[in-house]
């Protein structure tokens, strides 16, 4: 690999979405020169770039903006702010090394990059059709929302006229809403669950604004056509029947975009599928922190631009030696119907306030006492209706974090 | 490409797939006037389309059999020629590992056919040296056929890079130009196809799955091809190391079974199924058969539980009634058959075009041969082999998850044989084959791509 290694940064932020954005600008208002933002498409402004529907910003600019405005808001704010801020795109890193190292691979080549911080703060995809198993040959016409979503908004093409969507997931009915825009026949939406994932109003605009029908308990069974997608086959209370499409679109089953990850030194944890952090977001080499839906799969823009300006006080606070390494982790633990929960664990000695809130889900609709155990005894409980779609927020400053040797987070069925 | 009638070529080869291109190269070398006729859009898009890339040693092939002898000569050919080429060459080496007594005790005829197959450093190893090289095996392996020559290739580049040094060397590729029957006047075969008639001294059936229709132009076929479907599962690039060898089991009458096996391309391969079906077009994966693909997988590699797939396909392979392949020549008709070339035909091509060089020479006369051949080095696309995003100036990214550049989709899109399809194009580059699956590039790529492959279709939105 080419390249002598530059100049030590003071913080390298890999993803230029709302996280990412948003802690540049924070880490700039925190005092801290010299921060480059790496974004490896040609823009800048992460996903919302490609949501043309409306209800981004509410959190950021306390107004609804659609998702290229929002994109382009975020990305003013990160370079009106004070100044510092360098984002660099098309510039994709291939590797992560121990001690703030990364391989790059710019348009004019390849480059080492070093930096005291790391952010990263890569996002989220969708699951696509290969990883579902599902059956069929391999025709042209299967993609996934974001992926329909970049063809519609970033290049104005239309990849097939009349399609299915699998899924009735928030971002499903964002697809469908992208069919619309770009003039997309929507055949049906299909659900294998009994229910529509997505809470109200979701299903009301499918049916009765766009009077698509959407079928739950129907499952995919295959794929037809060999070039080009001609149909899927539902099956449906122990019944087949085609519906024919040219095109098919896998929603949501979100994953963080884990790539960069993955052979790395970091550590991830199968439940979220993203690295193992603790309550400031310091990934296990403490020069790296994470933010945003690299952290689980997922949450609204609004709330990984929160998460990034969190989790930037805290790298700035480590910049200025008031967050030493931790000398000490004390895992965090969640039991079935738990699926996961985040932080991970609790670096010790900690800050005195936690950057992240601790954030779980379950598995499937449970009823119960949700409970935060330290050492033992409970520090915190309430009732909760919990569904899988929905996260579960507790008290991360509740922890006692003096004599803190274990913390579990348990949900009690009813 | 509107072509004189009134040319006569030495010699049409039938199939645009592995084994035709390597008969085509091997011709162009040897100074013929050549074409090779394809129905599809693309070369590679039938059998060769999908299988293990594997190239073998032939140490489980029938002793004396031709399949055999083309293997031994693919693979030898294979090596001497590759980095010329630029083809990777993953040497892992492969382990048949038994899981019963049963299983056990027929090992040591695996080395004996091995050795009789002139493999001579094949090996029964014990289960203490198994775990020893592959500690992340499953219980219960009780032993192995050890079979250091077996390694893995990329199972596109190597047929592209034959058919560009074809065409380097005065070869000609017709694509979308399906045989649709022929007359032989006695000297010459007079090919039809939808661009007009081809006309040739000598046809080699390279048909793979079409094999029996087409030989039906020449004679009642004494074959019938009857597809068979293998089913894979590619995990994720972390789950490679897992592994160092090619895991295979002991085989059966049927099939050589299930194996598991990183790519050239730095993931983990899990399959095939063999399912025979009457379809030769469409390779369809199936849920169930992916699912139980995992399974098995799993039990192999015990940790691949904390894998994700990346990807799933089917290929097809050109079975016949019986196992070895169908190479013969009928002098009387200026024609060479061949058919049946099962999954082995990736290792066996260079060596199949050998056989069918000498079947040439031996019926319809010698050939001058090209004193100064032309070398085609072709991109590589493979880990630990120099990729474009690694050099200076390399431009735009476009598949993140692959690191294809622009450079390399534009470069696939041109040139002496551009892309013809979809699969073509990824073929080429692997734009769209990584963990994303176009998540993030498909609009990129279609935007590049568009007008100028035959089932990328893309409109422009409204508004």
């Amino acid at each position: 690999m080419s390249g002598e290694p530059a100049a030590e940064r003071e913080v390298i932020i890999v993803g230029a979405g709302p996280a990412g954005l948003a802690a540049a600008r924070r880490l700039a208002e925190l005092g801290v020169k010299d921060i480059l933002v790496l974004e490896r498409e040609a823009e800048a402004g992460g996903v919302p770039r490609h949501c043309g529907h409306t209800g981004f910003g509410i959190r950021t600019f306390y107004r609804p903006l659609t998702g290229p405005a929002y994109a382009r808001r975020l990305v003013r704010a990160a370079a009106e702010g004070p100044a510092g801020i360098e984002i660099r795109t098309r510039t994709t890193v291939t590797r992560l090394e121990p001690g703030g190292m990364l391989r790059v691979s710019a348009p004019e080549g390849p480059a080492t990059l070093r930096a005291r911080r790391v952010l990263l703060a890569l996002g989220a995809r969708e699951t696509p059709r290969s990883t579902r198993l599902v059956s069929g040959a391999r025709p042209w016409g299967v993609t996934t929302t974001g992926a329909l979503q970049q063809f519609v908004y970033l290049a104005g093409l239309k990849p097939f006229e009349r399609a299915v969507i699998v899924g009735t997931e928030l971002v499903s009915f964002s697809a469908l809403l992208t069919l619309r825009h770009a003039g997309i026949a929507a055949a049906a939406m299909i659900e294998e669950g009994g229910r529509i994932t997505a809470r109200r109003p979701g299903d009301l605009i499918a049916r009765m604004v766009f009077g698509v029908p959407v079928l739950t308990d129907a499952r995919l069974v295959t794929i037809r056509g060999n070039a080009r997608v001609e149909g899927v086959e539902i099956e449906r209370g122990g019944t087949r029947a085609v519906i024919p499409c040219d095109g098919v679109v896998f929603t949501g089953r979100f994953v963080p975009e884990t790539a960069l990850l993955k052979g790395s030194h970091l550590a991830l944890d199968p439940g979220t599928g993203g690295p193992v952090i603790d309550q400031h977001g310091r990934c296990s080499d403490p020069c790296y922190f994470a933010a945003g839906n690299l952290l689980r799969p997922i949450e609204t823009a609004g709330v990984a631009w929160e998460e990034g300006r969190l989790v930037a006080a805290a790298i700035a606070a480590s910049l200025r030696g008031d967050l030493p390494p931790p000398a000490r982790t004390v895992p965090v633990t969640a039991t079935a119907p738990l699926r996961y929960v985040y932080p991970h664990r609790i670096g010790l000695p900690g800050w005195p306030v936690p950057s992240l809130l601790l954030r779980a889900r379950v598995e499937r609709e449970t009823r119960g006492r949700l409970r935060l155990l330290a050492n033992g005894r409970e520090v915190w409980s309430r009732r909760v209706h919990a569904l899988p779609e929905r996260r579960i927020s507790l008290p991360a400053d509740r922890v006692p974090l003096e004599g803190l040797e274990t913390l579990s987070v348990e949900l009690v069925e009813d | 490409m509107p072509e004189n009638s009134d040319a006569v070529y030495d010699l049409a080869v039938i199939g645009g797939g592995v084994v035709g291109c390597a008969v085509l190269r091997r011709f162009a070398l040897a100074g013929a006037n050549c074409v090779l006729l394809e129905r599809g859009a693309d070369i590679l898009g039938g059998a060769s389309k999908g299988n293990s890339a594997i190239l073998h040693t032939g140490f489980d092939a029938p002793p004396g059999s031709v399949e055999l002898a083309c293997m031994r000569a693919g693979y030898a050919e294979y090596l001497a020629i590759r980095e010329r080429l630029n083809l990777p060459l993953v040497e892992t080496s492969a382990l048949v590992v038994a899981w019963t007594e049963s299983e056990r005790a027929r090992l040591p005829e695996i080395v004996a056919r091995a050795h009789a197959n002139g493999i001579a450093d094949v090996r029964e190893i014990g289960p203490d040296e198994l775990r020893r090289r592959e500690p992340n095996l499953g219980p219960g392996a009780l032993g192995a056929v050890l079979v250091p020559g077996e390694h893995v290739i990329d199972p596109w580049s190597a047929p592209l890079a034959y058919a560009h040094q074809a065409l380097a060397n005065g070869g000609t590729i017709r694509r979308n130009a399906p045989v649709e029957g022929g007359a032989f006047d006695g000297e010459r075969w007079t090919l039809q196809t939808p661009g007009g008639p081809v006309r040739a001294r000598v046809v080699v059936n390279a048909a793979g799955l079409h094999g029996d229709l087409v030989e039906a132009i020449c004679r009642p076929s004494p074959f019938t091809i009857r597809p068979r479907k293998g089913q894979f599962v590619v995990f994720d690039k972390p789950a490679a190391a897992l592994l160092r060898a090619i895991v295979l089991p002991v085989p059966t009458e049927r099939t050589k079974g299930v194996l598991v096996a990183r790519t050239a391309f730095g993931n983990l391969l899990v399959g095939p199924t063999a399912e025979d079906q009457e379809d030769r077009e469409t390779a369809a994966v199936e849920e169930g058969a992916l699912r139980a693909l995992i399974e098995k997988g799993r039990r192999i590699l015990p940790a691949l539980a904390d894998h994700t797939v990346t990807a799933t396909y089917a290929g097809l392979r050109p079975a016949t009634e019986t196992k070895d392949y169908r190479i013969e020549a009928l002098p009387d008709r200026r024609w060479i058959t061949v058919g049946g070339i099962r999954s082995t035909g990736l290792t066996a091509a260079l060596g199949i075009a050998a056989h069918v060089h000498a079947l040439y020479e031996a019926h319809f006369g010698a050939l001058a041969g090209r004193a100064d051949p032309v070398w085609t080095p072709v991109p590589n696309l493979t880990e630990g082999r120099d990729r474009p995003y690694q050099r200076p100036g390399c431009g735009e990214i476009v598949c993140h998850c692959e690191l294809v550049t622009r450079a390399e989709i534009e470069a696939a899109l041109t040139g002496p044989l551009p892309a013809g399809d979809l699969g073509g194009l990824k073929r080429r580059t692997r734009a769209m084959m990584g963990r994303c699956q176009g998540f993030y590039c498909s609009w990129r790529v279609a935007q590049l791509a568009a007008g100028r492959l035959a089932d990328l279709k893309v409109t422009k939105a409204a508004s």
